[in-house]
């Protein structure tokens, strides 16, 4: 093992914590702020909270925010799995440049994907008639999802033994039949971890939902550009409060449960070890 | 695990059919609108829907440039949009906006007549008045030794890090060709570059804090920056919440604008674009509205039924000899309107080279 | 299931979503309002050149801080017991949860000039020190940003690194610093590697940190392209052009990676 941790190096790491926190804490005391000043403490009030829930625009940016997130990741999850299956039985050529293409929306940087998708669907509205919008929206979120999920599917389907599918033909299951209950239970966790990738990434983005949601609908981040574009309003500090609370149980339930798994594992696998001896 | 996505599917399913635009919720009269920040009183669409049953879906903007671009790139649908004079005048020449159906706009008699057929619409077919001000230096007494008089101080200043300025190509180089004592609508391209010079000087000798919009309440108001170039009515509603600020209508004349409420070629709401209009236009409406955003009111009847504190205010409504002196943004062809986009990115490029 | 087809909507999905707004693009880039051929979109080239060394200069500065911060945190952290590193992780993940507007927003109220780190400064006598809406913040706000892209990749390296090279190394006689210049560095490379690029990529193309953070005082690439589509600027031609410079930038940066392995795969995995 290598030596073990000295003062410094927890000091220093207990530093970069202080560093990413900061302005959550900064943020979240100040949502509690009597006053709408942002630095000057002027007593406790649950008043900017008050306000967001009045707030109509934050309320249906928020609601299309999850909405278009939890579309977006449904459809990519579905789309990406397909693909994965079908680039795995590929030859090697097509398959690497699919992969590649694939690749593009992951790497390339944010603003080029948006300005680009932005391009095609003003061109394409005005030659179809039909504007930026949810639409436009959802297909943006899909498409900068699906590579995702494809790649956090590909390993699994790497894993997979060949032969398996074969088999449960071989014992009289249909292709479907041989997919659901065959192939499915082993691609499950990566599917799962992709989707669940994806539908972070729809919910954390910004710039290309800027670049192609147009007018009529906005986002929570593209709201909260807005409002830090104007005088910015402490209801900004509440919502953000809430979703730091949101996450964080959400978090720590399914981390629970995780450990709960674990350990209920490895008492079985114990007890079965019991079992062989 | 199972479970688990079936659950993800229903909540799917529920939340499609309660938020999908269209879905769940009533297919009911809408009019998007689409306004500079920080320029209505937002309660009045509570009003309008009320009296209507149209609900307003309102969004902002924070430059005529930002408007023109989302109206030009065609990807949006505004009904109702409210730019200035000089963008005004850009879109009629470029087909961008509808004419208005006045008989549907009964109202607009309140208008003092002044206040129409000016240059950017001479024929009045596009537009209907909302509101007018002037531009102007907002200063802190607390923050500056000498009050600034002309825009010229902004550019001579020792302070450092303590000037705010438009963050717009036409107001910002605006007030640099009047410091240079040129006009605000001069094509002559030196004169224009001498402008974009003396503002780079400006951001290199370190006097720019920032480039804002409407993020200029917040700084003014927290005693973050000495001075700022804004528009009056807003130094209005600054001043409420700062005492310290004052206003100075620099000596070299400032602009004087005059924002329109127009319909863009996009609009999908025609009828109830005009509805609003008109609503805007009411008496009542237009007191509630100046009280909030604290520009001045180009309606007649309107300001007759005005408190006086605020009607006889100067700032608001400065004298005939101020007025005199400024001047309005006008149309610019297109060779110098690229030539402008040019010289902002080289203001936006230069670089801080010393302070102190 | 030995089935090729199963991929076809997804081809189909990226030649239209991926590949041709790519195409229109360079398109874009080559022509002028009235669809004609011209190469006047690139006319000011030298002007783009500032930005593109202004933009470059600060993204390399960000991801240099980012690796110096990241890679000895991720090695004290790969050291820790198994429970320890797996709070630390979610414990670096979390803030990515919450939006990055807002996260940036809150440094303007630590910066300003009358912020806390002013008040902080003057209640010890000190400052005050003007940081925000300089180029010193804008840094700050990319390194805040970006350091999680830098860590997962790095840390998933070195966690994962077989400790028997380790052993054998010390075995062999080398010392602490020589087992981590000779065995530890270079494995940990490929996460190296990755970081970079997932820091460097979006520092050079941010427009909304050099908005709230840098108040129109540095100008980067994000901001010359978001001006030409939804910004004071309209020229999506222009936009494009310089778009169009920018991939090739993107694709630069991203060949060099792909050189050193797939570090990427396993921080998207992580």
């Amino acid at each position: 093992m290598m030596q073990k941790n000295n003062a410094f190096a927890r000091i220093f790491n207990v530093l970069v914590y202080l560093f990413l926190y900061l302005p959550i804490v900064v943020l979240i005391i100040f949502s509690f702020n009597d006053s709408k000043s942002r630095t000057v403490w002027a007593g406790f009030s649950l008043h900017w909270y008050q306000e967001l829930f009045r707030d109509e625009e934050i309320l249906s940016a928020f609601s299309t925010t999850i909405t278009v997130s939890v579309l977006a990741a449904v459809i990519a999850t579905v789309l990406g799995t397909a693909a994965a299956i079908g680039f795995h039985n590929m030859k090697r050529r097509p398959r690497n440049l699919f992969l590649t293409i694939n690749n593009i929306p992951m790497t390339n940087a944010d603003i080029i994907t948006g300005v680009s998708l932005m391009l095609l669907f003003v061109f394409a509205g005005n030659l179809l008639g039909f504007s930026l919008g949810f639409g436009t929206l959802l297909v943006a979120h899909i498409t900068f999802n699906v590579p995702y999920v494809v790649l956090a599917v590909m390993p699994k389907l790497r894993q997979l033994n060949p032969n398996l599918g074969e088999a449960a033909m071989d014992l009289g299951a249909t292709p479907w039949q041989a997919f659901w209950k065959v192939l499915m239970p082993e691609l499950r966790p990566g599917i799962l971890n992709g989707m669940l990738i994806a539908f972070t990434m729809s919910i954390d983005d910004f710039v290309i939902s800027y670049f192609t949601a147009g007018s009529e609908v906005s986002t929570l981040a593209m709201q909260i550009y807005a409002m830090t574009r104007k005088r910015i309003s402490p209801e900004v500090n509440a919502l953000s409060t809430i979703l730091f609370a949101v996450v964080l149980t959400l978090l720590v339930i399914v981390n629970v449960r995780q450990v709960r798994q674990e350990q209920l594992n490895e008492k079985r696998a114990r007890a079965l070890r019991k079992g062989g001896n | 695990m199972k479970k688990l996505v079936s659950l993800l599917m229903a909540l799917l399913m529920v939340l499609s059919c309660v938020f999908l635009p269209g879905c769940g919720e009533e297919q009911g009269e809408v009019v998007n609108v689409y306004n500079w920040g920080e320029y209505i009183d937002e309660s009045i669409f509570d009003d309008f829907e009320a009296e209507t049953g149209i609900r307003v879906n309102y969004a902002t903007f924070s430059s005529n440039e930002m408007l023109y671009s989302s109206i030009k790139s065609g990807g949006s649908s505004y009904d109702v949009i409210i730019p200035s004079d000089y963008m005004i005048a850009r879109m009629i020449a470029e087909d961008l906006l509808l004419e208005l159906d006045y008989s549907q706009i009964p109202l607009m008699s309140n208008m003092d007549p002044q206040y129409l057929h000016r240059d950017y619409d001479p024929q009045q077919l596009y537009s209907v008045p909302y509101m007018w001000g002037t531009t102007g230096i907002i200063y802190n007494t607390k923050m500056v030794d000498k009050a600034p008089t002309s825009w010229m101080d902004l550019f001579t200043t020792d302070l450092r890090s303590q000037v705010l300025i438009f963050d717009n190509p036409r107001d910002c180089i605006g007030l640099a060709l009047k410091a240079l004592g040129y006009s605000f609508n001069t094509t002559d391209k030196d004169e224009i570059a001498e402008a974009a010079e003396l503002l780079m000087k400006q951001k290199e000798k370190g006097i720019v804090q920032a480039y804002v919009m409407d993020q200029i309440f917040d700084k003014m108001i927290n005693n973050e920056a000495a001075i700022g170039t804004y528009y009056a009515g807003d130094y209005v509603i600054m001043a409420e919440e700062n005492p310290d600020l004052a206003f100075c209508m620099p000596e070299e004349g400032a602009n004087l604008f005059m924002d329109a409420m127009c319909v863009p070629v996009c609009c999908e709401n025609y009828n109830n674009a005009m509805a609003f209009i008109n609503f805007m236009c009411r008496d009542d409406i237009v007191l509630r509205n100046c009280d909030e955003v604290g520009y001045s009111t180009p309606s007649a009847t309107a300001l007759a039924e005005m408190d006086p504190e605020m009607a006889e205010d100067p700032v608001i409504y400065p004298s005939e000899d101020v007025l005199a002196k400024c001047e309005t943004f006008g149309g610019l062809p297109s060779d110098v309107l690229s030539f402008y986009d040019h010289e902002w990115i080289r203001v936006c490029l230069a670089k801080v080279k010393y302070r102190g | 299931m030995r089935t090729k087809s199963a991929a076809v909507p997804y081809v189909f999905w990226m030649a239209v979503f991926v590949v041709i707004p790519l195409v229109l693009i360079v398109v874009y880039a080559f022509t002028n309002f009235d669809g004609e051929f011209t190469l006047s979109n690139f006319d000011n080239i030298d002007v783009f050149l500032q930005v593109f060394g202004n933009s470059v200069v600060l993204a390399l500065i960000a991801t240099a801080i980012c690796l110096l911060i990241a890679y000895p945190f991720s090695y004290f952290l790969a050291q820790e017991g198994t429970l320890v590193r797996k709070i630390a992780m979610l414990l670096i993940m979390l803030p990515m949860w919450m939006n990055f507007l807002l996260r940036t927003y809150a440094w303007m109220s630590i910066l300003e000039n009358n912020g806390f780190l002013n008040q902080l400064l003057g209640l010890i006598g000190l400052g005050p020190v003007h940081i925000i809406n300089t180029d010193i913040a804008v840094v700050l706000g990319m390194v805040y940003n970006f350091l999680p892209f830098m860590i997962l990749p790095i840390f998933s390296v070195i966690d994962k690194l077989d400790k028997r090279y380790i052993e054998a190394a010390q075995d062999l006689g080398a010392n602490k610093r020589e087992t981590f210049r000779r065995v530890i560095f270079p494995l940990s490379l490929p996460g190296v590697l990755s970081g970079v690029t997932m820091v460097f990529i979006p520092s050079i193309s941010t427009f909304a940190i050099s908005k709230l953070l840098g108040g129109g005082m540095s100008f980067l690439l994000g901001d010359l392209i978001e001006m030409q589509f939804l910004g004071s600027a309209y020229n999506p031609h222009l936009g494009s052009a310089i778009a169009l410079m920018m991939l090739v930038l993107v694709v630069v940066a991203t060949l060099i990676t792909n050189r050193f392995g797939d570090g990427e795969e396993g921080a998207v995995l992580m």
